[in-house]
């Protein structure tokens, strides 16, 4: 029997951003939600958020941002070997939206399944691609964070409605000299699932001051603990790009850890909370605005329900 | 503790939490109505009076604390010392 081929490093190789066409300021929520501008910004920081139209779907917003991103790569789609769509929120358990993602891709040759640990999804599917182009099971592999998450939502609950919004961003993965990709830190915590679930009748909810304290007193110990398995101090860090619920939990975070020289990504002012998206959506538009630059290197932090976590540092491509 | 020291501990808290003035803090204020703090910020008050006096406020707990006084009183049947 032979063992993998090969071992080697990984790095992100290129990356893209996929919104939906629709901006819905907090001013344009539905009245009957009774709640403000001033209430939601002061408690969330959200001003406005993506909402996906009837022809945006999971896996027309991934497929998109999965084409920029191999192109971004300067990849041929036909040697991607392995789709991992990280989502909540396909309309339907079966069949997954990775397939159709990578035929859509034109990776004609690859695997594909989907990847569930909610808002946490993202960080989970890059550590399995990265770890599927080291060990030399594929030569390039596509992570996709994307949700249609309005979907879901009890557009009559003021305390989640206003959080959340839809999106997609991938990235691609490929062999490399240098360590690209940090080894993963990973976590979860089953005896507090109730704190993210669904109803009886399928709508999101969520116990918002208690998730609040879980992240903010729980996840900068990960955070630093994901720097220790990387190897590298947190003022050495240029960026963090914690997973986008809430603002006020993000500069929580920040302040815990002290990365003293790093941006700190705030997508979540106007993209809302987009669960599995927000990680790849907040790095890829850091770059795009010129706030990190190739070889810079990002902490990336995803957390959610189950509860679920995962990190790992990663260099901008 | 007696209740005058937790109460003026509890006011450096809030001032740290919130941005609000100690001497506001005063045991007939509402942290809702009076003081206009937020169900998010009272997480951050209840950790950091956690972390303060070594006691554990839980989220059952904490929803039940409406006024200044609730929460000295919380803190005063906990034993909680200097």
């Amino acid at each position: 029997m032979n063992g993998p081929a090969a071992v080697r490093h990984s790095r992100i190789i290129g990356m893209a951003e996929q919104r939906p066409e629709l901006l819905m300021t907090n001013h344009e929520l539905p009245p009957n939600l009774d709640t403000s501008d001033e209430w939601i910004q002061q408690r969330t920081g959200i001003v406005s958020r993506r909402i996906a139209g009837p022809d945006e779907t999971v896996v027309s917003m991934s497929s998109d941002a999965a084409r920029k991103a191999v192109a971004d790569a300067g990849v041929d789609p036909a040697q991607v070997g392995l789709v991992i769509l990280a989502t909540c929120s396909m309309p339907q358990p079966i069949p997954g939206g990775a397939a159709q993602v990578a035929t859509a891709l034109g990776a004609t040759r690859a695997g594909a399944f989907d990847l569930n640990a909610a808002c946490a999804g993202f960080c989970y599917a890059l550590s399995v691609a990265s770890d599927a182009v080291r060990l030399g099971s594929v030569e390039y592999a596509v992570a996709i964070g994307a949700e249609k998450i309005s979907h879901w939502l009890d557009w009559n609950d003021r305390s989640s409605a206003i959080l959340f919004g839809d999106g997609a961003g991938a990235v691609v993965v490929g062999p490399s000299d240098e360590p690209g990709i940090s080894p993963v830190v990973y976590g979860s915590d089953g005896s507090a699932a109730g704190l993210i679930d669904m109803t009886p009748d399928d709508r999101l909810r969520l116990d918002g001051p208690a998730v609040f304290r879980w992240a903010t007193t729980s996840l900068a110990p990960v955070a630093l603990s994901v720097c220790e398995a990387a190897g590298v101090k947190p003022d050495e860090l240029d960026a963090l790009v914690l997973h986008q619920a809430n603002l006020r939990i993000i500069n929580s975070l920040a302040r815990q850890i002290g990365a003293s020289n790093a941006v700190i990504a705030t997508d979540v002012v106007d993209a809302g909370n987009t669960s599995a998206a927000s990680v790849p959506l907040a790095l890829a538009r850091l770059r795009r605005e010129g706030a990190i630059t190739t070889g810079d290197l990002a902490l990336t932090l995803s957390f959610g329900s189950g509860l679920t976590w995962a990190g790992s540092v990663v260099s901008v491509p | 503790m007696s209740d005058t020291e937790i109460l003026a501990a509890l006011g450096e808290i809030v001032q740290e939490a919130t941005g609000i003035p100690a001497d506001r803090v005063v045991p007939a204020a509402s942290f809702t109505n009076d003081l206009d703090i937020d169900s998010l910020s009272m997480v951050e008050i209840a950790t950091m009076a956690e972390d303060r006096f070594n006691v554990s406020i839980p989220d059952a707990e904490l929803s039940k604390l409406k006024t200044v006084a609730d929460v000295v009183d919380f803190l005063s049947k906990a034993g909680v010392a200097a």
